[in-house]
């Protein structure tokens, strides 16, 4: 589904990713692991289109696409749903407003008609019940005000509207309970198929105790260092990252 | 923005001086522009709720000379405790016999303005006359005209001076009445420090007209650190032009405080000149009796990533008058530019005025600026509270009031002055139980 | 919801839709301006004398006058004698009702999305149609008469209700209010005429909706209102022209006059003709409307939508007179290209414990400049009176400017008042955010400005929430990117 052969990417003057190589095959789940400064949000904003990173390298296959081709909204049509580490506040906008723009948008990219509010109030009900999203904060202006929890909470809400092909979740862990933290992770796990694939970017391990990956890979200045499977977060939560580093300064 | 020339003939009042010989040029011009516009009249913007010309020209008799004064020690005006560098000026005049400074002449170079321009002829003629502007403000102009003496400040390059520098306005209009104009032009240069005091003081019952217009150049790095106090005699008229520049990296700390005077004009420019520049830019004005206090100020951001905050409070009593128009300007380019500003008053007397007008006038996009205005009356909740737990209304009053006013000294950072300041303010707020 | 879907999949013509002009034979004046003209003005509309006699004050007051230069706009000098003062489709008679109207003219009317046929007409509208000078068309009115309403143009109240106009015509607002205010007490063509009985609660939206199609004419209309005792009425107004090349001077009026615990809602999406991208052309739009709020516990609201004219010079007013009265003004000011507007509001409190409450969001794009000038004045008898004001700017590119000038005057002890103002761009970051769900570029814009805007789309009917949505759409389009 996703290949990224030899990715290269600054921001300004300085170099972020160093060649990532990376394949994720449809129902797969991966983590990206590594210490902070790593790479590893850059990767995820790479890869949804983000116009501050200057993509300096290498490739992104996604589908048989050359992903890096198109705009950022062209991504999410094509199936790239982005989960943000801060999600954005737009004052003034519901979040139910805002989806269904987002919906029939995408609808129409794909050839399929728009939802009319009838038939759009069903799906969303339907998709409420999976996050456990109360429709009173669906109604209010989007992420204004919303605590931590409720705001990934309600990208996850946005990822089972959207039914992305590749999700990608920044950090979604970050600044979250243990309660809100599984009802996130349940909500993803409830959206797992076999025809989909998710990316997982964290720092810490706990996320991926609920949200179990196939893989793990660790970034360290830009690049892939070690891949494994589950168990090697485990390591990483013992041991810490500083291993790693040293492993690399001798490599 | 018309300005009307006024009922009582101009050419009385300006026939009433004589220039002085230094700046012939700017003096002519500055006549020039004072014909062509007079003084500013009812009708004019910037001086609609400020009848400073009509209140003139009714109590000036515009003799031509002020009438010797009579002090003979300055203990009085001092702020007690404060080890500074005192200059002195008397009925307009620099007074070299009251002025005393301390601090080591390669530290900082304070003489007489007059003197400067021909001893650093070529500092003054590079800075004079460049930030003040008769143009848009006729007292200005008058002050241009007419000036009669004037400090020149100067701070070499990598310079902290240690010594804050008390700035004396000591008018005596015991015997007659005092008109006085001057002026201040002083250079921070780069990566220097300065801390200056200005006080105002009128003595006797008769009417005091003082016109003073400031240029001060903050070179890059260096920083300033100005505060006026104004707690004036009941009939001293003001009209106080004060213009800061700013280069690169700059900081500027200002503090304002106007407690009486029969009507008080502050027109103060920030004009941030320079990249990464920071302004603190606070002000209290605290008014009983028919004193009407005006405070203009502008903030000019004309480089892009600056900060300015500016914050005035005002607490009307008696027949008082405030008013306060704030201007920020932020010009194209000036982007990325942090810029805010908050005017909050309190009218306790119902016969006491507030006008103000808080203006943003906005050419860039990426910038962050915001005013908030309030005028209202002190929290009902607040006062009921402090009182059950059985504190007096008067005192709770006080209290509440002191809190309101406390936040305008944080820009204040030598705790003599501030101590001094509070002493004012917690007086003020005495007086009236 | 339904209206921003509906507003983003209309997001197609790019530019100024109402930009077609009908060849409709005209009875015009000729240019210029003097006392014949004003006689001339008032014989076609067969004006009792009075009626002549108050328009001829008018405009003696006006030849002194100068043009206000306080607002920040700046363009060229108007030649007021290079102007048509009168132009009026031709028809054979006044009609005596819709089927008599040119069919003409209801195309027009068509055209622009307004039904004059009561049969297709929007629910609940009554509507009278402006087209230059003169009204053609007035719906609903034998409906509205069963409740003692009375809704026509303003010639036929002037011939028909003689005794209300000259009660209250220039009431609210004296024909020495301003220079444009004069101008046109001294030539105003026609307008709406509106007035609610007491206890008088009006059961349909009234709506004028004014179209400039003549060149080189002004339009001058005026509109009042009067609403008696305890009586409520809501009004629309909205407005269109043709692109021109040169620019149209339009000078209205409209006074509201509120009694005792009556309560107005006035709401006006304007979309004057802009001008074109480098500025060319556009109407100059000249406006003074104030409400007086004459009895206690009276309320007016002012709701405006401002999208079109090269410059709008317009200030709706609250005189809040009655003790316990409120006004509100809610605005959304856009700009772009290189149009210009000042506009804001006026409270003037003078009754006891009297409210005001101001909302003005404007935006900026393009080269254009955007002025809030707002004045909230309380009087020393307004004890325990309130004023809120919240004025935002939204600036969309770095040529553009935003300013704002807030009068605040108080005069008592007991008043509170609390002004804030902020200015803000699009965050790079929020456009990200709706592009990564799927939403174009152009789709976020509008979305987030009308997010932005929403407290004062909010205050307008249904129907006019939808058109003006649309509006700040396209007014925007392009300005981004």
């Amino acid at each position: 589904m996703l290949s990224i052969k030899n990715l290269q990417a600054r921001i300004g003057d300085k170099q972020i990713l160093n060649g990532i190589n990376l394949d994720v095959k449809p129902g797969e789940v991966h983590a990206i692991m590594g210490p902070n400064g790593s790479g590893k949000s850059t990767l995820a904003s790479v890869l949804a289109g983000r116009e501050e990173f200057e993509v300096t390298g290498g490739e992104v296959v996604y589908n048989g696409k050359d992903l890096l081709e198109f705009s950022p909204e062209d991504r999410a049509r094509e199936g790239v749903f982005l989960a943000f580490q801060y999600p954005v506040e737009i004052p003034g906008v519901s979040t139910i407003n805002f989806m269904k723009t987002a919906v029939n948008q995408i609808r129409k990219y794909r050839g399929q008609e728009t939802l009319d509010a009838v038939s759009f109030l069903g799906l969303m009900k339907e998709k409420m019940k999976l996050v456990e999203i109360d429709q009173s904060l669906l109604n209010r202006s989007l992420n204004e005000g919303f605590s931590g929890g409720e705001k990934k909470r309600n990208e996850i809400f946005q990822m089972a509207m959207l039914e992305p092909k590749l999700s990608i979740l920044d950090e979604t862990d970050s600044g979250l309970d243990i309660d809100a933290l599984k009802i996130v992770a349940s909500g993803v796990n409830k959206l797992r198929n076999s025809n989909n694939a998710t990316i997982v970017v964290t720092h810490y391990q706990r996320l991926l105790e609920y949200i179990v990956p196939d893989f793990v890979h660790v970034l360290y200045k830009g690049k892939i260092v070690k891949s494994g499977g589950k168990e090697l977060a485990l390591e990483l939560e013992a041991k810490g990252y500083d291993w790693i580093k040293d492993e690399v300064a001798v490599a | 923005m018309s300005t009307v020339i006024t009922t009582k003939s101009l050419s009385e009042i300006i026939g009433s001086f004589s220039p002085g010989q230094e700046a012939t040029e700017s003096r002519k011009q500055a006549i020039q522009i004072l014909e062509a516009k007079g003084l500013p009249a009812g009708k004019n913007e910037e001086y609609r709720f400020t009848p400073i010309t009509r209140a003139i020209e009714n109590v000036f008799t515009w003799k031509t000379e002020n009438s010797p004064a009579e002090i003979n020690s300055i203990d009085q005006f001092l702020i007690e405790g404060l080890d500074a560098n005192v200059v002195v000026f008397v009925n307009g005049k620099f007074s070299t016999s009251l002025s005393k400074i301390i601090s080591p002449a390669n530290e900082i170079k304070i003489k007489s303005l007059r003197e400067a321009f021909s001893s650093d002829s070529e500092l003054v003629n590079s800075y004079f006359n460049k930030f003040v502007s008769p143009e848009t403000d006729s007292f200005a102009a008058l002050n241009t005209a007419f000036w009669q003496d004037g400090l020149f400040i100067h701070v070499p390059a990598n310079t902290s001076v240690e010594k804050p520098l008390l700035l004396l306005h000591i008018n005596d209009a015991a015997q007659a009445q005092v008109i006085a104009h001057t002026r201040l032009l002083a250079i921070v240069e780069a990566r220097s420090k300065l801390s200056v005091i200005e006080k105002f003081n009128t003595l006797g019952d008769q009417a005091s007209l003082h016109t003073f217009s400031e240029e001060i150049e903050v070179k890059e790095n260096a920083a300033l650190e100005y505060c006026k106090i104004q707690n004036d005699g009941g009939k001293a008229y003001q009209v106080i032009n004060t213009n800061i520049r700013q280069a690169d990296s700059s900081r500027v700390d200002t503090f304002t405080i106007t407690l009486s005077g029969q009507i008080v004009r502050n027109n103060f420019t920030i004009t941030i000149a320079g990249e990464k520049c920071e302004s603190h830019f606070n002000g209290l004005y605290m008014l009983n009796s028919n004193t009407l206090g005006d405070n203009h100020t502008v903030v000019d951001h004309q480089k892009p990533n600056s900060f300015s905050n500016e914050m005035y409070k005002g607490v009307l009593d008696g027949n008082s008058k405030g008013v306060f128009n704030g201007k920020i300007f932020v010009r194209p380019n000036a982007q990325k530019t942090n810029a805010f500003q908050s005017n909050r008053n309190i009218a306790l007397s119902p016969s006491s005025t507030i006008n103000t007008k808080p203006q943003l006038e906005i050419w860039a996009d990426d910038v962050k600026c915001s005013h908030g205005c309030t005028i209202g009356q002190l929290d009902e909740e607040a006062m009921f509270y402090l009182q059950s737990r059985g504190i007096d209304k008067t005192t709770a009053q006080a209290m509440m009031l002191y809190a309101f006013t406390a936040e305008t000294l944080n820009t204040i950072s030598n705790e003599t002055v501030k101590n001094y300041v509070d002493a004012l303010i917690s007086e003020r707020l005495h007086k009236n139980f | 919801m339904s209206k921003d879907n509906q507003l983003l999949e209309e997001l197609t013509s790019r530019e100024y839709e109402h930009g077609w002009n009908v060849a409709l034979e005209t009875d015009s004046a000729p240019k210029g301006l003097n006392e014949d003209i004003v006689r001339f003005i008032s014989e076609r509309k067969n004006e009792p004398e009075w009626m002549l006699e108050w328009r001829l004050k008018a405009f003696r007051l006006w030849s002194k006058m100068t043009e206000p230069k306080w607002p920040n706009v700046t363009y060229p000098a108007i030649n007021y004698q290079d102007i048509i003062y009168y132009s009026a489709p031709k028809q054979s008679a006044k009609p005596k009702n819709l089927e008599d109207v040119d069919p003409e003219l209801i195309k027009t009317f068509e055209k622009l999305g307004i039904s004059l046929t009561e049969q297709k007409r929007l629910t609940g509208v009554a509507v009278d149609a402006v087209i230059d000078s003169v009204s053609v068309a007035t719906t609903f009115k034998e409906k509205l008469g069963e409740l003692g309403i009375i809704f026509c143009s303003f010639s036929e109240a002037v011939r028909e209700h003689p005794e209300l106009i000259k009660k209250y015509l220039g009431s609210v607002v004296p024909m020495s209010d301003n220079y444009f205010a004069a101008l046109n007490s001294a030539v105003f063509s026609d307008g709406s005429f509106c007035y609610i009985p007491k206890g008088v609660r009006c059961p349909m939206e009234l709506s004028t909706y004014f179209r400039i199609n003549a060149a080189n004419t002004g339009q001058f209309e005026r509109t009042l209102i009067v609403a008696e005792e305890g009586s409520y009425v809501s009004y629309l107004e909205g407005c269109t022209a043709p692109m021109r090349d040169e620019n149209q001077l339009h000078a209205a009026v409209v006074e509201i006059y509120a009694m005792k615990d009556a309560h107005v809602k006035y709401s006006t999406v304007q979309n004057w003709y802009p001008g074109d991208k480098e500025g060319k052309g556009g109407i100059y739009n000249f406006v003074t409307k104030r409400a007086l709020c004459a009895g206690d516990n009276s309320k007016v609201s002012w709701t405006q939508v401002e999208t079109g004219s090269a410059i709008t010079w317009k200030y709706p007013s609250c005189v809040l007179k009655g003790d316990n009265s409120s006004g509100e003004f809610y605005s959304v000011a856009v700009t772009n290209n290189m149009q210009q507007a000042d506009t804001g509001t006026k409270m003037i409190h003078i009754g006891k414990n009297t409210k005001s409450r101001i909302v003005s969001k404007g935006i900026s794009a393009g080269k254009s400049q955007n002025s809030y000038r707002g004045q909230v004045h309380i009087m020393k008898r307004a004890e325990g009176s309130r004023n809120f004001s919240q004025c935002d700017s939204l600036l969309m590119g770095d040529q553009c400017g935003a300013h704002t000038f807030p009068y605040i005057d108080v005069e008592n002890s007991t008043s509170k008042v609390e002004h804030e103002a902020t200015t803000s761009k699009i965050g790079e970051d929020q456009i990200f955010y709706c592009q990564q769900r799927g939403i174009d570029e152009e789709s976020a814009v509008a979305l987030i400005v009308n997010g932005y805007a929403k407290e004062v789309l909010n205050q307008l009917p249904m129907e006019f929430a939808v058109e003006a949505q649309k509006l700040l759409a396209l007014t925007l389009e392009g300005s981004v990117g």
